[in-house]
């Protein structure tokens, strides 16, 4: 034997032994609650109840044409009366369709002979037995069909099943025949409408995802965090600046909506509002904001310039307000006076909704994010020209403030979740615990050192992203349909938030690779951060950004297929009521849909995917 | 007036970059620095401009201390001084022209930047620029159509963008052929005579030192080794700077 082989031992020998006894117990284990049977699968009624299902789904619910059926009933008695004076032949005489049985009776079991006349050519439909003597029975036995000739005859052969009665009993014939041209069935135009609902379910998910990803991917960047570094004033004014912000905002916007609904929906004052508030506006924003500015404006110049800019936005937003009281009053109009194309109007009118109830919540996060923002580089000035000691003042009175109001904030949801109702937890407790823990901070960093709160919010974004991932986003949707029920909304949402934190982990590692040169070189022309983001990164990360989200539009076609199956909306709510009620040609009319839809996408998003990268 | 003053740099490994290193650089000089690779070139360029940050030591400008300069006054300092770069670090995607008009990012107003607007007087300066560098018919390709020279011929008007007062070159023509060596380094040569702009170029031949510097500093493991005019750099100080083993070819 080489001496390099590894030395044959016992111990080596008894370690594979024991590894494939390991195997073997997995895969039995695995076998046992996967319940793999292969007995059932031969089984015969596995097999035919497998063959019915095959054959139902090979033919869809799609077309029908309208049905024309003759119906006979024939009168029976199993077994034969004792009078035999009660049996009457048919009226044999008449134009009509009839049926003969022979013999006119039968014993319980008997084969006899059923013969028709005058029915239309070439048509088939079931002979029945219907038991009972009521003829309104639902339940009819037997699995005869007819099928008359050229001359509208057909003669078959019945068993009569065991159902003896004193009373009269019947056989009867239906007989179909299609009339007129094929047409699509109520499954079909079901399926078209949840189709639709699908899609837009799918598309409305990742243009939302999207949209929120692509900031969260910024944050989410180790190499953009990693430079981002802020003394501790300047975290703690930041961080207050954020939730008093977002009231200030969010109070200002409200008057400015309720300012703008007490104007009323007229029309001609929609339009001219939405016309003059934002030429108003960017011209406002134009003066306070120069394209160039060489020289340092006087402190008297640029609170007034403050004034123009908070003007020009509420104008903004009031532009917003009355574009929604239009879309929202045109959309009305529309509804009623398009016809058909009524949903175009609904549609405008959901849309005014929608910017209605989002402005508000858009001037909140604007402000907030302005008001800290600026108060974050107050902090980042004072910390740079005053002398540490007030410094260290001032963050032993920032600090606690800003971490109290954090947990505060915190106990507050766990609140509005849980509903405590005891504010010494939720109220008191994260207010004094918040306030010592920033004191300490306070107390324990020098004043004027930079902080690496960009790897702090890196890390905490990353974390949540990564916890958020690993929920299926059928999962999510389970969550939502309970939050906001039933429906394509609640699947919309899940799916929009499994997209926002997958897409912002695969954007953000195009982030971390992208070229740190051109980074570099942007940042030594006096660029500021967000610049050097729009000039340097941006470029670098446009055709992969947009190849993960066409590979995501795909996923989320094929996710919106199958939400509906817990609530969330979309084809799968049908597919999965069909399957449940075992009727599986319409089950089948919508899987077609379903594979029509998913290769159509495809095969969309790759015809785009080659043009734009 | 450019004052290094015992201008320290510790990397996070705990690598000493730069040791105490002091010089002065006279408005509208043409300084080389030399040196190995690894001997600090880099790190003491960016430190200039603060792409890096000092561990210690100062760097007064006009008598402003650079190292002390708030994130805001930074701005409007960096913006004053140029940067070309052996990557030529152009923005790939981009068109030319944008990657030109960047150098005005430090003078517009971040928010009509952002929407992609400049002002008219900044896209015809940047087209004279692209002349001036002899390039102007590319203005509209991508900049990674672009071939290496031309690529820094673009990082050069950027940096012209700028309106610099200093020009920081990191080893501009390293990355480029010996014959389109000299027409980037005229083109640096034209901007100090006729511009009057400092400039701080670190160069890896001699030959190209003596040609177009005034003056010289050498750098050996992040100490300082030499000051002084190219031509005193005799048999013995080159051993100093380059090391023992090096032999001059130049
Ligand atoms: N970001 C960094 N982190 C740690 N060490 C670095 C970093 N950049 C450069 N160095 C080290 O610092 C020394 C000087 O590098 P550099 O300034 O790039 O030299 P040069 O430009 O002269 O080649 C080298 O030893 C290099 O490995
Ligand atoms: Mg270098």
């Amino acid at each position: 034997m080489n001496k390099n082989n590894k030395k044959a031992s016992p111990w080596n020998s008894i370690k594979v032994g024991l590894l494939t006894l390991v195997t073997l117990v997995v895969f039995a284990y695995g076998f046992q609650v996967t319940k793999v049977n292969l007995e059932e699968l031969r089984s015969e009624r596995r097999q035919e109840s497998f063959v019915r299902v095959m054959r139902a789904l090979a033919r869809p619910e799609i077309f029908e044409y309208d049905q024309v059926e003759e119906i006979v009933n024939y009168p029976f008695y199993t077994p034969c009366p004792t009078d035999a004076s009660i049996l009457s032949p048919m009226d044999s005489d008449s134009s009509e369709p009839y049926i003969v049985v022979t013999p006119a009776c039968a014993e319980p079991g008997e084969v006899v002979q059923v013969e028709g006349f005058n029915f239309a050519p070439n048509t088939t439909g079931p002979v029945r037995f219907v038991p009972g003597s009521d003829l309104a029975n639902v339940v009819t036995l037997g699995r005869a069909l007819a099928k008359t000739d050229i001359n509208g005859n057909f003669a078959i052969s019945m068993e009569i099943p065991k159902r003896p009665s004193e009373d009269v009993q019947y056989i009867r014939v239906i007989l179909r025949r299609n009339i007129g041209t094929p047409h699509f069935t109520k499954t079909a135009y079901e399926t078209w409408d949840k189709i639709i609902e699908t899609v837009f379910l799918a598309l409305l998910a990742t243009v939302l995802g999207t949209i929120l990803a692509i900031p969260l991917s910024f944050i989410a960047a180790r190499n953009l965090m990693k430079t981002v570094k802020s003394p501790l004033t300047s975290i703690a004014l930041s961080t207050l600046g954020w939730p008093i912000g977002m009231v200030i905002g969010f109070l200002a916007i409200r008057w400015v909506g309720n300012f703008s609904f007490s104007i009323g929906s007229n029309v001609g004052v929609n339009l001219a509002s939405i016309v003059i508030a934002p030429l108003l506006a960017q011209f406002g924003l134009r003066w306070a904001m120069p394209q160039v500015e060489i020289n340092n404006p006087s402190q008297s110049m640029r609170i007034a310039r403050l004034g123009v800019i908070l003007l020009s936005v509420l104008l903004g937003f009031y532009a917003f307000f009355q574009l929604a009281s239009l879309a929202m009053s045109a959309g009305n109009v529309l509804r009623v006076s398009l016809g058909s194309f009524g949903f175009l109007g609904f549609f405008l009118f959901q849309m005014g909704d929608i910017i209605a109830i989002l402005t508000p919540t858009m001037g909140a996060l604007a402000a907030g994010g302005t008001l800290s923002s600026f108060l974050g580089r107050l902090g980042q000035t004072s910390s740079e020209k005053l002398p540490a000691p007030a410094i260290k003042t001032l963050n032993l009175i920032l600090t606690p403030a800003a971490v109290a109001i954090v947990f505060v904030l915190v106990g507050q949801l766990l609140q509005w979740l849980y509903q405590f109702d005891t504010p010494l937890y939720t109220l008191w407790m994260p207010l004094v615990f918040g306030a010592g823990l920033g004191l300490l901070l306070a107390i324990m960093t020098k004043p004027k050192e930079s902080l690496p709160i960009g790897l702090v919010v890196y890390s905490i974004t990353r974390t949540l992203l990564n916890a958020l991932r690993s929920v299926e986003a059928l999962v999510m949707a389970i969550v939502f349909v309970i939050a906001v029920g039933i429906g394509p909304f609640a699947g919309t949402l899940a799916l929009g938030l499994h997209t926002i934190v997958s897409l912002a982990k695969l954007y953000s590692e195009q982030v971390e690779s992208i070229l740190s040169g051109p980074l570099e070189a942007i940042q030594a022309t006096g660029a500021n951060r967000l610049q050097t983001i729009v000039y340097a990164v941006v470029p670098q990360i446009v055709p992969p950004y947009i190849s993960y989200t066409m590979y995501r539009w795909d996923i989320n076609v094929r996710m919106s297929t199958i939400i509906g199956f817990v609530g969330g909306g979309g084809i799968g709510f049908l597919l999965q009521q069909n399957i449940n009620l075992l009727n599986y040609p319409a089950a089948s009319a919508q899987m077609i849909a379903i594979a029509i839809v998913v290769s159509l996408m495809d095969y969309v998003s790759s015809v785009m995917r080659e043009k734009v990268v | 007036m450019l004052q290094i003053r015992n201008l320290t740099k510790i990397y996070d490994g705990g690598l000493k970059a730069l040791d105490n290193v002091s010089f002065d650089v006279p408005d509208g000089q043409f300084l080389a620095v030399i040196g190995l690779s690894g001997s600090g070139k880099s790190t003491l360029l960016r430190c200039i401009n603060r792409l890096i940050e000092p561990t210690d030591g100062q760097i007064l400008w006009n008598g402003e201390d650079i190292t002390a300069a708030s994130q805001e006054e930074m701005r409007r300092i960096r913006r004053k001084i140029g940067m070309v770069f052996q990557h030529f670090n152009l923005v790939h995607r981009s068109k030319v022209i944008t990657n030109v008009l960047a150098g005005r990012l430090g003078y517009i107003n971040p928010a009509w930047s952002l929407l992609n607007r400049f002002p008219k007087e900044d896209i015809d300066k940047a087209i004279k620029q692209l002349q001036r560098v002899g390039i102007a018919e590319k203005a509209y390709q991508r900049a990674d159509e672009l071939s290496g020279g031309q690529q820094q011929r673009v990082g050069i008007a950027r940096a012209l963008m700028q309106d610099p007062q200093i020009m920081l070159a990191d080893e501009p023509v390293a990355s480029l052929d010996p014959v389109l060596a000299h027409s980037i380094m005229s083109h640096l040569e034209d901007i100090n005579k006729n511009d009057g702009v400092t400039v701080l170029c670190s160069l890896h031949f001699l030959d190209l030192v003596h040609r177009y510097a005034d003056r010289v500093v050498a750098l050996n493991e992040g100490k300082l080794v030499f000051e002084g005019l190219p031509k005193d750099i005799d048999d013995a100080k080159f051993k100093e700077i380059y090391g023992r083993d090096a032999e001059r070819v130049g």
